[in-house]
Formats: C-alpha cells, structure tokens, sequence
C-alpha cells in the first residue's frame, strides 16, 4: 500500500492493531464495507457471527475473561440497533468495549436514507461514551480517546458511528498517541485521611465483612483482599458479579450474599457491625428493603466511580480509587480485630443452613451442577445466562479464578450465556462451559454456527426443566401458581439440533448418567459439545429473599404459607 | 418556563465540552428520573487561556447554566451524574451559594395611550427600557435578578402581556470561586 493515501477504514483498522485488538466480532452490510475491505489486509481475526447481539456478548466475554477490550463491527440501522442489548449488557457490569456501527453518508445524514438509523441518539443511554465521526481527519483521535475512555476508570462501552463517505474517503491525519479529555478523571489511590479513617472503624470492629463486587474482579484485587481478610481476621462475601475475586473455598469465604445468596453468607451481613463494599454497588439484589440492611452497621465503600458514593445508601467512608490499590494501601493500617466469636458464629451458620436440595424426586439441577463443580469445573471458565441455572450455578460453582466466572448481573439479559462463552474461549483458550437455560439458549443459539467454525472450547450445558424456570418460580411463590407465559412447550430437541450444526451432543435423564457425560464433555478436544439434562420442572432456588424485602425475611425453603407479591424493583 | 413557585429551585452550572450530542446527554441525566429543566442557558466559555496547562481553543467549552427543582439528595446524585459525563469538565450546585445571577426579560405589553403612564412607572421602578413603542404595543426589556422579574411581571399581568421571552437564569459565583 506504500504511496497511496489509506483510506478512512484503513485507519480505523490501524488503530485497531495499534490497540492490540486480537478479533473483531461483527456482521457485515453496505455501510460498513469500507471497514470490511480493510479488514481484508490485516492479521486482525474477524468472527462472523449470526446476529449482531452475538456479537457484542462475544466481544463482551472477550473482555470480561481477558481484561482487555472487545470490539465489535456492525453495519449501520438494523445492524446496529441489535447492538443495544449487548451495549446495555456490557454498561450495566461495567465492561469495555468498542462498538463500532457503519453509518449512511454525511450528506444523508437526517434525511431517511437507505438503513440510516440516529444510532449515536438510539444508544445515548447505554454507553460510556460515543461518537459520530464528520470528519476522516478526527479518526485517529476519536479511536484512542475510545480505548481510552472504555478501559479506564470505570470500564464501559463506547459506540463510534462511521459514516461510508468517511470511511472510504482518504485519512492523512496521523496516529495519536496521547488524549486529552478535560474533566475525565480517573482516581487511582484514595486519600489517606480516608484510609486512616477507615482503619479506624475496622479496628473498633468486632462483627466485620468484607463484600466483594465486580470492581474487585476488575482492578485484580482479589490477592489484596485476602491479605486484608485474613490480616483482620474477617470474613468475605461476594455478589454474584464479584466471583472469582477472592478464591470461594478460602476458609474466610462464605460465598454469595444477596437474593439468591449462601444463608450463612446473609446472616453474615444481616448481623455484621461493620459492612465494607469493595468495588460492589449496594445494588438491590444485594440490600433487599433498604431500611432494614445493616442499619447499624458501619459502612466503608471504595468505587473508582464516585457517582456511586451516596446513590444507593451513605456509607460512613467514602475511598475513591482502584480497588486494588487502594486495599494494598489500606492493608499497612489496620490489624487483627476482635473476631474470634464472629468466626465462630459463622461457623455455625454454615453448619446450621448448607445450600441443599432435595435428592429425590428426579435429576437436580443442583446435582448436576455440583458435579461440574468437583469434576473441574474449576479448572474451567464458567459462563451462565439468566434464571434459576444462573443462581444454582452461582451457589453451586465455587469460583476459584480471577475472571473465570461470567455473568450478566446488571441487565439480567437472556442469551448471554452462549455467546459469551464463546468470546471468553476465544480470549484465552481456556475449556469454558456456558451454563444455559432451555430458555435463554434459544435466543442466540444461531451462534452454534459461530461456535463449530472457530472449533472454540465451549462445552454447553442446558439445564433443561422445560419453563422459564424462574418466572415459573416466581408464579408459584407470590402469584398463587397461576402460570402465564412461563411453560416452555414446544422446545427442539437439542441434540438433534446440535448435530444440525455439527456440534456433538448427549442427553442426560439420569442421576447415574451425569458423571459420564460431564467428563466427555470435559475431555472433548475438537470444538463446541453439547450437554443437555432434563432436570425436575418444578423446582425452585433457594435461599431467597423476595425482592423489596430484607434479609430477615430470607426463604431457606419452601414456604407453607402464601407470600404477598415482592414490592422491589422487578 | 420559570414561575414564582414555593419549590425551591436549584441551579447547576456546567462547564462542558462544546462538542454535538453534549446537551442531549445532559438532558438525559435529568429525563431519566423525571425531572424538568426549568431553565437552560447555554454560551460559549472561556475562549482563552489553558486548561489543564494546555492551551484552549476557542470554541472548546461551553458553559451551561439549569435551573431545576428536586429534592437535593435526588440533585445531588444528578450533579454526580453529570460530572460523570466524558463532555462534562465540572459540574456544580450553586444553591446556597454566594452568586451573582441574573435573567434578561421581553414582555410585549398591548396598551392603549390610556395606559402608558402606568407602564412607564412600572418600568422606571424595575429600570427595564422600552425598546419597542408602537400605537397598540410596547416591548419593556428588562434585567436583573429572576425574582425581580417575576415581581415586575406580576406588575404587568392585569395590562395584558400579549408576549413573553425569558432568557433563564445565569449564574457567577462571587469572588475567586468557581462557577
Ligand atoms: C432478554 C430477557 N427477557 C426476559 C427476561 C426475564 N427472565 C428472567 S429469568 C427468565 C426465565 C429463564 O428461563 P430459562 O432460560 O429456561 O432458565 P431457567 O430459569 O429455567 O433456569 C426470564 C424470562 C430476561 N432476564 N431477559
Ligand atoms: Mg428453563
């Protein structure tokens, strides 16, 4: 290409390499060609997916396992409003990414043209950041500054709409290696007034825990904090979204609190005197009714997102900064607290309320899903799409890995699961098994396709109860069981369907038989496999804590009375 | 848009980046929760000398001056919310503090001969000035604080204000502190 002016597309390749971008996950159309026909010249791998939503929960797995930025690219209108749900996805859990959407013309912007959707005003809500690019020369600029803004600080996704005029003109403008955003600022060590304060506090504290979120996963924190829990003597919780931090079978961990948490994790926080949310959000599946959680309890928060201090509750420290560093920090500071009988309280929690399920009566998801669990699921990313399959493998799946669980917690969105997986095995080469409803697997399930071409390392498996298990559960606690819109007939049958792809399947209908398929999934070396268990239909996660309700109305099990409709949000 | 109204008014004043879609993002901070801008001022800012230790461009900034009402642990999360933004650089709640502000008035009066004496004294003792004088009409200009137009408004009402502009209210803080 030497002597010819590159064009628009070509620069924004370029920048893409210059990033260190490894894949680009997309689906082409008319506005986007010039990007494609760049893409041509480059060692940058492009996955062809089957539906643009696969596409950015692909390159939002990438990130999530990896660290680094997914990117996505999208041909303008249709193409780029199925984006939205992966943006608000990769928003709401905080994870970077690059969208980058083909546009109509500048000189038909506004005016109907042929697939023109207003895509920077459609997704205003559901970025970090965006861009529509009226100039070839602002390329090189607007793609660092995108790096830039997705990766740091809070992570999030950033959108840059590429009209063709400018993406098949020629671009002059060279390289940029710094950016200047005035007002975009990132905390990186919190004050130290604040962390003496926050000594303070934990060494007055007899009752202490720590409640890890996804901002721990993020900054790598996750070696700090275990040298924080075990200096202080206290325990460790995380949300759903903060597994894998912290090693769930350290003797300090009590797993996941929250709706759907460890009954010993939410008694752990239901008495505690002293609560201390590192990188996590106070969200609402965490607090339950906001007047009745830890009222009494100190509260310390470190977000690197200081529009997060006060949203939800005001906490009596406030450390903004990277969670990593501001916990190494704060390790120096404080000591052993008075926790003995703390622990030992906990302990007996622990014996008192295991997670359990009922053995008999059929396969249990559960069952299954503790075997995943100690036949190496370990060993292995885990991903999961949204329901009951999600909670169970939440409880049931210990994390033990920075990055080795993903899920989508803030949007809650159906279809994660499967795609997700395949980014996440493309990212790192790692056996992942994407844990999937009969529900949720059939919103992107085209990305079979996707999965058998690339010969990714994804090991599915359905947990098949023919419902949209947790609206059926739902229906049946607050709503006198009156079943709307949650029976599942008419599923496929998923093996056949599998093999349609070329992707080998098994079906389990046994207790007996789960072992055996599990560890031919775990040793199947040839691409994508299938593993699909019909479970008992009617079965419900437990603990729970309705939602809008506090912990001291925790389920443990069925309950044998009617229970009003949850008043929470959703 | 701004009425005398017992709901205490906060005013936000923003410096941000001048780049599309700013005010749009800006808007969305305060229509995601249901809130109403009252007012929006917006004008170019600080065409001159550096920020950052970088040199401005001119035309790089602008300043945007809300008036909205809410309670203040919702507005608070609002100016949070705000400052969060890439094209926002600072975002700050005056309220409470020492400002000088000030809003510009047209009001369109209809008024007969019979009439204008009483609207001249009107606008002699608000110093507006009448900038239009017709044979049925006259337009009074007239600025200062928003309370004092809102009083001078009230004046004007029973001699039937057929047309009425206001520019909202902008807002410096005093001395050497930030807007
Ligand atoms: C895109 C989307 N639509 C609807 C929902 C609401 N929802 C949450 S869980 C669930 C049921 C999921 O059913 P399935 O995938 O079979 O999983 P199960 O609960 O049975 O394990 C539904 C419909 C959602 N989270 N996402
Ligand atoms: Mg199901």
């Amino acid at each position: 290409m030497a002597g010819k002016t590159p064009t628009g597309g070509e620069i924004v390749i370029q920048c893409l390499e210059r990033e260190g971008v490894e894949h680009v996950y997309g689906y082409s159309g008319g506005a986007a060609m010039p990007i494609f026909d760049a893409l041509v010249d480059s060692k940058i791998k492009f996955v062809l997916v089957r539906h643009e939503q696969g596409a950015t929960h692909m390159a939002d797995g990438y990130a999530r396992a990896s660290g680094k930025p997914g990117v996505v690219l999208v041909t303008s209108g249709p193409g780029a409003t199925n984006c939205v749900t992966g943006l608000l996805t990769a928003l709401m859990d905080s994870v970077p990414m690059i969208v980058l959407t083909g546009q109509t013309i500048t000189s038909m912007l506004g005016k109907d043209a042929f697939q023109e959707a207003d895509v920077t005003g459609i997704t205003y809500p559901v970025v970090k950041h965006s861009y529509l690019v009226k100039n070839a020369a602002d390329i090189p600029r607007i793609m660092k500054e995108a790096f830039h803004i997705a990766t740091t600080g809070r992570p999030g996704p950033v959108l840059i709409d590429l009209p063709k005029d400018i993406t098949q003109g020629p671009c002059t403008a060279p390289f940029v290696d710094t950016v200047r955003l005035p007002g975009y600022r990132v905390p990186g060590r919190a004050d130290p007034a604040l962390l003496k304060k926050a000594a303070d506090y934990l060494a007055k504290s007899k009752r202490p825990v720590l409640y890890v979120g996804h901002g721990s996963v993020i900054s790598g924190a996750g070696a700090a904090i275990l040298r924080l829990a075990e200096k202080l003597n206290a325990p460790i919780v995380n949300t759903l979204l903060g597994k894998g931090a912290c090693a769930e079978d350290h003797e300090l961990h009590q797993g996941m609190l929250g709706m759907h948490g460890t009954a010993y994790a939410n008694r752990t926080v239901q008495n505690c005197d002293l609560i201390f949310a590192i990188g996590a959000r106070w969200d609402d599946r965490i607090t339950g009714k906001l007047s009745t959680f830890c009222p009494d309890a100190i509260k310390l928060h470190i977000d690197v997102d200081v529009a997060e201090f006060g949203k939800v509750l005001k906490p009596d420290v406030c450390m903004a900064g990277d969670a990593k560093l501001v916990v190494e920090d704060l390790i120096p500071l404080v000591s052993k607290c008075d926790s003995a009988e703390w622990l030992k309280q906990i302990a007996v929690w622990r014996k008192s309320y295991p997670l359990k399920y009922a053995k008999k009566g059929g396969l249990r998801a559960q069952y299954v899903l503790d075997r995943l669990d100690r036949l190496g699921g370990r060993d292995c990313i885990i991903t999961t799409d949204v329901g009951q399959h999600q909670m169970w493998a939440a409880q049931f799946c210990r994390t033990t890995k920075n990055r080795h669980w993903l899920s989508s917690g803030g949007a809650g969105t159906m279809g994660f699961g499967f795609p997700s997986a395949i980014g996440a095995a493309m990212a790192t080469g790692t056996p992942t098994w994407a844990v999937v409803g009969d529900g949720g697997f059939q919103m992107t399930l085209c990305e079979l396709s996707t999965a058998a071409l690339q010969k990714v390392p994804v090991k599915i498996l359905i947990i098949n109860n023919s419902y949209l298990g947790m609206i059926r559960q739902w229906q049946e606690l607050f709503f006198d069981n009156r079943l709307s819109g949650a029976d599942l007939e008419g599923n496929p049958d998923f093996v056949k369907l599998a093999d349609a792809y070329g992707v080998p399947g098994k079906r389990v209908k046994r207790a007996a038989d789960v072992d055996k398929a599990l560890k031919w999934a775990m040793n199947h070396n040839d691409g994508p496999c299938l593993v699909e268990v019909e479970v008992v239909k009617e079965d419900n996660v437990f603990p729970m804590v309705p939602a809008g309700a506090g912990y001291e109305q925790m389920l443990i099990e069925r309950p044998k009375v009617k229970m009003d409709k949850p008043t929470g949000s959703t | 848009m701004t009425a005398a109204t017992t709901i205490p008014f906060h005013t936000i004043s923003l410096l941000v980046r001048n780049k599309p879609g700013v005010l749009v993002r800006v808007a969305l901070v305060f229509s995601r929760r249901g809130y109403n801008i009252e007012s929006l001022v917006v004008s170019p800012a600080m065409g001159q000398g550096e920020y950052d230790g970088i040199p401005i461009t001119p035309g790089e900034f602008s300043r945007m001056t809300i008036t909205c009402s809410g309670d203040p642990d919702n507005l608070g999360q609002i100016v949070k919310q705000l400052e969060k933004l890439i094209d926002v650089v600072t975002a700050i709640d005056h309220t409470g503090e020492a400002v000088i502000e000030s809003e510009l008035c047209l009001a369109k009066i209809k008024s007969g001969l019979d009439q204008r004496t009483a609207l001249l004294q009107i606008a002699e003792n608000f110093k507006a000035k009448v900038v239009d004088y017709g044979s049925d009409s006259m337009i009074l200009r007239c600025a200062g604080e928003s309370d004092k137009i809102d009083a001078m408004v009230a004046l004007l009402r029973p001699y039937g204000i057929v047309e009425m502009v206001r520019s909202g209210k902008i807002l410096m803080a005093r001395g050497l502190a930030s807007t």
